[in-house]
């Protein structure tokens, strides 16, 4: 646990390069609420403290990284409450959750506060180049999902500012690099290993390919897609054991991602996909470890 | 037609018809039921008032078909209606002396040594099958609740290492009896409130190496209880055991036991 | 013969630390016969042996105590001269009471009565085999399998390999290592004795490469056998030792499940047995006494300790210098697959291959977690199953599913609980469904008797 903390910190570090004050404030008030749920509720469930597991603190700090940085607090606390009671302590605790929570609650004040959950209220963001006006824009994804006539995706400046994170977005999403930097030393710790990921990735890069228009590297740096990817479905408790199984999970959520993403804006698709395409991906996880149960050793090809 | 005549006729048409297929349904889809539950309920009272343990009397009927509980148990029944569900289940009338079980072990963790903190499945099997049990006699209560957990009225509980049962729930339906693993627990009658409370047969400077309230042989309550011609006790080994065909009554036995192991536990009326 | 890197890989495994430097160097010491010894009737795998002795007898060094009774069973026999004290139920290290003869030894300690040696090049398969059963030998790596009924494959399984198992791949046992490094020569005896026995397969000494020594010893001393010889170097992953798990890594057959090594045309032997069959037809020996590695952070002098069977562990402990500091635990075997025992009065075996005294530095009190789904257990398992699934199925009590996920076929090798973060006894609920399966099978076998 403590590995995936330290390993969100390049994140953490940038969500305050970038949003300054607020994004200190949010990350505060997230993890204390989902550390004071968390306590709260094995009080009243009368089992053991759970809470020096840091289980709770990375839903916390999960969860900020994917508000917006104006989100009210009393409502980021809200949500955190949410996460840790109703989507993790009533199943039983750490182990029993079915869904991820730090998504739950996301997509718990996505739907009863979508106002504030969409509304970015940063200074503009400027394009450095291009012909679309950058003050009507509030995110990338907004721009891939209003379709941008004439926009040069693939300009240097563009993605440049999408992997540093000099973008609108979700205080911890914002910047791929970061992110990267820490996907790389859970590898090497082996607190991950890398078919989910990588299946991630590639189910949005061949996805996007075929559908052509927004390149698919445009489509992997933006949004949550890397927090998503790296850090939120490669919890243990919600994802399929078998790498097999994994390598399925990624795909799905890579599709179901860039199936949301690409709905009919003007019938009021969502922009962002991934968190919602995690939570499907997390129901389907224990028929995904059904269908993929290890090779026993007696199925091995004798070798000469 | 009228509206209102179509809407009857319309709805006395669908009630005829959920009826014929109810009725279809409840002769060839209907669950065969043993009949005895049925002769059984008859011959409860039908206060549906719990005492035995179960919920009304069609619940306690059931459970005695299946095996699940002991005749007897029904106290506004009394013997009467114990007499008849023994005839319906054709078993000797005889058997209906109601039973309890009972852990013959009163070694908690103050009195009996541990010989190791046991790290492992918190299942009494799986300790005893780990380097012999970690409780010094290896013939005690070991505490890790495999009884309390099968028990289907949560009538024992763990205190201080050792399972105790409370009879007032106990239904006598000895699941507990098969879930130990060192076969500590007896069915008794609930009408005996004296008992020995261990299982150890070895000599006694073995069991007072291991325990503190072993029975150690010492045959003191047998002396103190009429001899062995009164017939109260019988002997394994260096155990001492409750004749419960002819049990003690004089309660003074307990404290002459020198080591505290023979207990009394509250006298429970079944009214049979 | 051919030195050669293994050539194929099982899938799964654990690197725990081995701490083996604590005793790989240290050259074996004999134990002078301690005053009492407890020689246990059931050291082996099979029906106990019967007991020829009852107190006040007097026996002498290499006298048959014990007679195998049964096809699976071996006999058991005095390693000194002394006179029977009493013959009674003792715990082994499982804790599982077995009758034990308990000798007090004497003063003099005359030479062990010998069986007449045979030249193994001259003598017939017969002759050597019934020279095995006679010495009571059985697997010394730690399962005690009669070793004459091993060599003795029914007359339609062929035997093609026979594999030496030096890897020993417990983490702080260097017994074998020893054996191998000091008595590479008995070692070829032995197996020259085996190869004839089995009508003379290919042999493959399997040794891991953490041994150096032990390599160059064996490849010195088998430098010029004759024959399909090959000396294959594994490298180290625990658990490599296992039967299975060697058979895939040096000849890459795999043994199907339920089935023995010879369903493969197998059969692997420990190199201390092999040492043991060339002492039992060379000198005549029979075996009564073995290489215990004491080791870990609790004893004085860690050492690698030649002592006769039935011998206490706190005869051993003192040998050792005593316990030093405040032992917190005491395992006999190794850490992974070993026996925790409760007290030193318990006795060495034939397959008593480690005795490990432990400290708070070394070991920890732990409460176990809900399964988290990290899936490390699944990564290590060398048969393939799903540890977490099984831990699972058993928390909740359903054993059927556990058998379903093939928990029959568990190893028990530990590599599952070694690595699991929430600190679950895994290893220990697949024994446990076990236990149940097998008294489920016996009781209906039981039923299927009766009424029969």
């Amino acid at each position: 646990m403590l590995d995936v903390l330290i390993a969100l910190m390049p994140a953490a570090c940038c969500a305050v390069y970038f949003f300054g004050l607020k994004a200190v404030w949010l990350i505060a008030v997230c993890v204390g609420s989902t550390v004071g749920a968390e306590a709260l509720c094995r009080l009243a469930m009368r089992r053991e403290m759970s809470v020096g597991d840091f289980s709770a603190v990375l839903t916390g700090l999960l969860l900020a990284f994917n508000l917006p940085p104006d989100i009210p607090l009393w409502m980021a606390a809200l949500g955190s409450v949410f996460a840790i009671v109703v989507a993790k302590q009533i199943f039983g605790g750490l182990g029993y959750n079915p869904f991820n929570p730090a998504l739950a609650g996301r997509a718990f004040m996505l739907i009863s506060f979508t106002g504030p959950m969409t509304t970015w209220t940063k200074s503009a963001w400027t394009l450095s180049a291009g012909s679309v006006e950058a003050t009507t824009t509030a995110t990338p994804l907004a721009l891939i999902k209003k379709g941008a006539e004439g926009f040069d995706w693939s300009q240097a400046a563009f993605i440049k500012d999408l992997f540093i994170g000099n973008v609108n977005g979700c205080i911890g999403e914002v910047s791929a690099l970061a992110l990267l930097i820490g996907a790389v030393y859970l590898l090497v710790r082996k607190v991950i290993t890398w078919h989910i990921p990588v299946s991630f990735f590639a189910a949005v890069f061949v996805f996007a390919m075929f559908k052509g228009g927004v390149p698919p590297l445009v489509h992997i740096l933006s949004g949550g897609c890397v927090l998503g990817a790296c850090f939120m479905a490669t919890d243990y408790v919600t994802s399929p054991i078998t790498p097999l199984g994994k390598i399925i999970f990624g795909v799905g959520c890579g599709v179901f991602t860039m199936l949301i993403r690409t709905a009919d804006p003007a019938n009021g698709g969502y922009p962002e996909g991934v968190s919602f395409s995690i939570l499907v991906m997390n129901a389907f996880t224990p028929l995904i470890n059904r269908w993929t149960r290890p090779r026993p050793f007696a199925k091995l090809k004798a070798q000469s | 037609m009228s509206a209102i005549l179509i809407a009857t006729l319309v709805i006395a048409a669908v009630g005829a018809g959920a009826a014929l297929a109810l009725a279809i349904a409840d002769r060839y889809l209907a669950v065969k039921e043993d009949p005895r539950i049925g002769l059984i309920t008859a011959a409860l009272p039908g206060a549906n008032c719990g005492g035995c343990g179960f919920a009304g009397c069609d619940g306690y009927a059931r459970a005695l078909v299946a095996g699940e509980a002991a005749n007897g148990a029904c106290a506004p029944g009394g013997a009467a209606a114990a007499a008849e569900i023994a005839k319906i289940l054709g078993v000797e009338a005889s058997a209906t002396v109601r039973r309890v079980a009972l852990v013959k072990c009163c070694g908690t963790r103050s009195e009996a040594v541990r010989v190791g903190d046991y790290n492992g499945i918190c299942d009494c099997a799986s300790a005893a099958a780990t380097a012999g049990g970690d409780k010094g006699c290896r013939h005690g209560c070991l505490g890790y609740g495999a009884c309390a957990n099968v028990c289907p009225k949560h009538a024992i509980r763990v205190e201080d290492g050792l399972a105790v049962v409370d009879k007032r729930l106990c239904i006598g339906c000895g699941k507990c009896v098969s879930a130990c693993p060192r076969k500590l627990i007896e069915l008794v009658p609930a009408s005996a409130t004296i008992h020995v409370l261990c299982a150890n047969p070895l000599k006694g400077p073995e069991v007072t190496k291991v325990c503190g309230v072993g029975c150690i042989g010492c045959h003191l309550c047998e002396k103190n209880s009429g001899g062995k011609e009164a017939g109260h006790f019988t002997f394994d080994g260096f155990l001492a055991k409750v004749n419960y065909d002819n049990p003690p009554e004089d309660a003074a036995i307990v404290a002459k036991c020198p080591r505290k192991c023979i207990r009394e536990d509250a006298h429970f009326e079944t009214g049979a | 013969m051919k030195t050669v890197k293994s050539p194929f890989q099982f899938p799964g495994g654990v690197h725990p630390r081995y701490h083996k430097d604590l005793t790989a160097d240290k050259p074996i010491v004999d134990l002078p016969p301690p005053a009492t010894l407890a020689i246990s009737m059931s050291q082996h795998l099979g029906a106990p042996a019967k007991c020829l002795m009852k107190p006040g007898d007097h026996v002498v060094p290499g006298q048959l105590i014990g007679e195998k009774s049964g096809f699976i069973s071996a006999n058991v026999h005095s390693p000194v001269a002394g006179t029977v004290k009493a013959v009674e139920k003792r715990p082994g290290p499982t804790g599982a009471l077995a009758d034990a003869v308990v000798i007090e030894t004497d003063a003099d300690q005359p030479a062990a009565t010998a069986m007449p040696p045979l030249d193994w090049s001259t003598a017939s398969r017969e002759e050597l085999l019934a020279r095995v059963e006679a010495a009571g030998i059985c697997g010394m790596g730690g399962a005690g399998f009669p070793t004459s009924v091993k060599l003795n494959p029914p007359p339609d399984k062929h035997c093609e390999f026979l594999i030496l198992n030096g890897a020993e791949c417990e983490p702080y046992l260097s017994a074998d290592c020893r054996m191998m490094t000091e008595h590479a020569d008995r070692i070829r005896i032995g197996v020259e004795i085996m190869r004839r026995i089995l009508g003379g397969p290919a042999v493959r000494i399997a040794i891991e490469n953490n041994k150096p020594g032990a390599i160059k010893a064996i490849e010195k001393a088998f430098a010029d056998i004759s024959g399909d010889v090959e000396l294959v170097v594994l490298p180290t992953l625990y658990p490599q030792g296992s039967e299975k798990h060697q058979i895939y890594a040096t000849v890459g057959r795999v043994v199907p499940d339920g089935a023995l090594p010879i369903a493969v045309g197998c059969v692997v032997e420990n190199v201390g047995t092999a040492a043991a069959i060339a002492d039992a037809v060379d000198r005549g020996l029979p075996l009564t006494s073995r290489v215990t590695t004491i080791s870990g952070d609790g004893i004085t002098e860690p050492k690698n300790v030649r002592a006769p069977v039935g011998t206490s562990y706190a005869d051993l402990a003192a040998f050792c210098g005593g316990e030093r500091g405040a032992v917190r635990k005491v395992i006999s075997g190794g850490p992974m697959m070993g026996f925790t025992v409760p007290n030193l009065a318990i006795a060495t075996t034939k397959t008593t291959s480690g005795l490990l005294f432990l400290t708070d530095k070394s070991v920890f009190q732990y409460s176990s977690n809900p399964c988290i789904g990290c899936g490390r257990c699944l990564r290590a398992c060398p048969m393939g199953l799903d540890p977490s699934a099984i831990s699972c199925a058993m928390e909740a009590g359903d054993v059927a599913d556990a058998e379903a996920r093939g928990v029959m076929n568990c190893i028990e090798c530990g590599a599952c609980s070694f690595g699991c973060p929430a600190y679950r006894s895994i290893t220990h609920f697949c024994r446990r469904a076990k236990i149940s399966i097998r008294a489920r099978i016996a009781a209906e076998k039981a039923k299927a008797a009766k009424k029969g």
